[in-house]
């Protein structure tokens, strides 16, 4: 299944599998295309933090993520780390850094 | 000069979850699973170490370092070492042997960066694993993944590097090998190398504004074919890579980091420089850091510098 997920204040939107976290889905080949690069890609194992973003709406899972980035309340909130996020319906996310790092990953 | 200070013995990193990361440094990075304990954790070693183990991984809420440990050449000198922690300010508490299955008595001390160190004497020999001590063989057939031969260094990052490496240098006889300076900001020194041995580094320090920070755990391969190698295991199972396969230009080895499952970043590097206690420190200017960290690339790597945990 394969949702649509939109970046606040971003045109471009890209779309994510269910069983694929979202940097996967942003960083997904696109013919003809530059890579995405709407959120901020670190170590994609919800350890540094870069990707921390804040779902405004839609439904995913969450798999375990640093509590030093993401607290239970956060988490609760809606703040998530985008690698650690598996959509299950179109998102609309947008960004909530805590850890600064360019958006220019490979 | 060297104050009985041998070598990096062992590293705990935090992980979110001990049977995936278990997967991760047994199955893809080669070590060998030596056993658990009651408090989540599980041990590992590389293949050439002599003792019982190298690598610990604790289950946690956050991933990152929680100690790196040196071991020293004997009783006497960790409790020469010890008093000298405490009388330059350190703050010292001194942990039962046992603690960690197989090990002595540790003296863990706090640093500038932030970050905890060990000291101990005696860990349980167990030998090279997989082959025997007279007439060996050259490795054992059974390894797995990249076949890591040994726990090599861990870089840190933390505000206060100088504070840092003049502790490891005065009280433990640490000797700079290498460091980088910002010509623009007076010779600020950004990065400093660490060695205890001949090594190039046995830890390495990098100025960043938050304490306490890991940046990666290295391990030793034989060959540049076995970086190779290692990048193709990388890509068989995804693994979240960094970069590389490169070489440094800080130590001139030959590496490729990735990410373990909790983010924590790992290293697997061959070849490099080496220090004799007479050799200069070697410095390589900050606006040259694209050079000095990716020495075909030359280009910084956002990515490389900001990630941590
Ligand atoms: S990329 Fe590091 S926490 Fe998501
Ligand atoms: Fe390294």
């Amino acid at each position: 299944m394969k949702y649509s997920i939109s970046v606040l204040g971003e045109d471009e939107r890209f779309s994510c599998n269910a069983d694929q976290h979202l940097l996967q889905g942003m960083q997904a080949y696109r013919i003809g295309m530059p890579m995405l690069r709407l959120i901020p890609v670190g170590c994609r194992g919800g350890g540094c933090g870069v990707c921390r973003v804040r779902i405004v709406s839609g439904d995913y899972e969450a798999s375990k993520m640093s509590r030093k980035h993401v607290t239970e309340q956060e988490q609760a909130e809606g703040i998530a780390l985008a690698c650690r996020v598996y959509p299950s319906s179109d998102l609309e996310i947008e960004l909530a850094p805590r850890v600064q790092v360019e958006k220019n990953s490979e | 000069m060297r104050k009985g200070v041998m070598r990096p013995g062992h590293v705990q990193i935090r992980v979110l979850d001990l049977e995936e990361a278990l997967v991760h440094y047994r199955d893809r990075l080669g070590l060998i699973e030596v056993g658990r304990d009651d408090h989540n954790r599980a041990y590992l070693k590389a293949w050439t170490e002599i003792d019982r183990f190298s690598v610990v991984l604790r289950q946690a809420e956050e991933p990152g370092m929680d100690f790196m440990g040196f071991k020293v050449t004997g009783p006497d000198v960790l409790q020469q070492r010890k008093q000298e922690l405490i009388d330059y300010g350190c703050v010292v508490e001194t942990i039962p042997a046992g603690e960690l299955d197989g090990c002595g008595e540790r003296v863990r001390f706090d640093s500038p960066t932030g970050h905890f160190f060990e000291l101990y004497a005696e860990k349980e020999q167990t030998g090279k694993w997989g082959i025997s001590e007279r007439n060996p063989e050259a490795w054992p057939e059974a390894l797995k993944g990249m076949r890591a031969t040994r726990f090599d260094h861990c870089l840190l990052y933390g505000e206060d590097i100088d504070g840092t490496s003049a502790l490891l240098q005065q009280v433990l006889g640490f000797q700079l090998s290498e460091q980088v300076l910002d010509r623009d900001n007076g010779d600020l020194r950004v990065a400093a190398f660490l060695a205890c041995s001949m090594k190039a580094h046995d830890v390495a320090l990098v100025r960043h504004p938050e304490n306490g920070k890991f940046h990666h755990a290295s391990f030793y391969l034989e060959t540049w074919s076995d970086v190779l190698r290692a990048a193709d295991l990388i890509s068989m199972h995804d693994i979240p890579l960094d970069i590389g396969p490169t070489r440094h230009g800080l130590t001139h080895g030959q590496t490729i980091y990735f990410f373990d499952p909790s983010g924590n970043r790992n290293e697997v590097f061959t070849g490099g420089d080496y220090t004799y206690p007479d050799h200069p420190v070697v410095t390589w200017d900050a606006e040259q850091l694209g050079k000095a960290i990716f020495y075909h690339h030359r280009q910084l790597n956002e990515n490389f510098l900001g990630v941590v945990t």
